[in-house]
């Protein structure tokens, strides 16, 4: 189970490294994200306590929040420049 | 049941591994949804029934939609209609709806070969799960919805900026106009920030 946990989580890793598709970038952290909450649930399983299946309850709060704040970003970026590409968004204002 | 554990994360490897290395983002997003559904699987299998739930309807139910919602309004353009039929060869949506289907072939031989009560495994109920919640661990939740309603203001907040700079550049800007939205952005982004 911790060896799922593990795979998943290298391979939202090698994503996030290989990706330059701010679309790919958020989906990748997702997967990293879920891999994080098997690995809680897999404790939970482990010591047969509700703790673990919490944590994963905060996960996936944290995950909703950050999702709609980076597709509000990612709306906002594209409506400056149409490309998705994160080595455009080198440059800040402001 | 170690049987359904297994080839429900060989699915999720599989399916994860096909999306990290997809070229279209709706197939990737199409790919990772067969993921979320392998792990919600496992999570049945390993005793966590309302996790598994929580799983399918918030990851895959609402996020995953939210995302595709997303990647469908950036591809609006001229050519919408050919992607859209693109999309909708065999060859695109076969390889995850019989990745799910085989997950659903799973699940039901799981309901059928459940264990019996009092086995080895200690199945967390979401009545457990809930007297936990809100009993030690009730100052997470305060902070989960802190967090959440700062998450629902910061979305709210940048999505109504861009509109208005939207309509801003169609009515076509003048100096003054200009400068005061860039105050607006400033203004915003500290805002933001400071809610982060």
């Amino acid at each position: 189970m911790l060896f799922l946990a593990v795979t998943l989580f290298a391979l939202g890793l090698i994503g996030l490294l290989t990706r330059r598709n701010l679309i790919f970038t958020l989906l990748c952290i997702e997967v990293m994200l879920n891999a994080s909450g098997l690995a809680f649930v897999a404790g939970s399983y482990q010591w047969g306590r509700p703790d673990g299946q919490i944590m994963f309850l905060f996960i996936l709060a944290m995950a909703a929040a950050e999702v709609s704040v980076a597709l509000a970003l990612f709306l906002q970026f594209h409506r400056g420049e149409p490309t998705l590409d994160s080595d455009h968004a080198s440059e800040m204002r402001g | 049941m170690l049987i359904v554990f297994y080839m429900s994360a060989a699915v999720a490897v599989l399916a994860t591994m096909v999306a990290i290395t997809r070229r279209h983002a709706v197939h990737a997003l199409l790919y990772l949804i067969v993921s979320l559904l392998a792990v919600a699987v496992v999570f049945y299998v390993i005793g966590a029934p309302f996790l598994a739930a929580l799983e399918l309807i918030i990851y895959a139910g609402a996020i995953m939609v939210l995302l595709l919602f997303v990647v469908m309004m950036l591809n609006i353009g001229e050519n919408a209609t050919e992607v859209e039929v693109m999309w909708l060869k065999p060859h695109v949506w076969a390889w995850p709806s019989g990745l799910a289907t085989f997950l659903v072939i799973e699940l039901i031989y799981a309901a059928v070969h459940a264990p019996s009560p009092g086995g080895a495994m200690h199945v967390v109920t979401p009545k457990e799960l809930g007297v936990a919640l809100f009993g030690p661990y009730a100052i997470g939740v305060e902070l989960a919805s802190l967090l959440l309603t700062s998450g629902l203001v910061g979305a709210y907040h940048l999505g109504r900026r861009a509109s208005r700079e939207g309509e801003l550049y169609s009515a076509g800007t003048d100096g003054r106009r200009a400068v005061s939205s860039g105050d607006v952005v400033r203004a915003g982004s500290d805002r933001t920030s400071h809610a982060a």
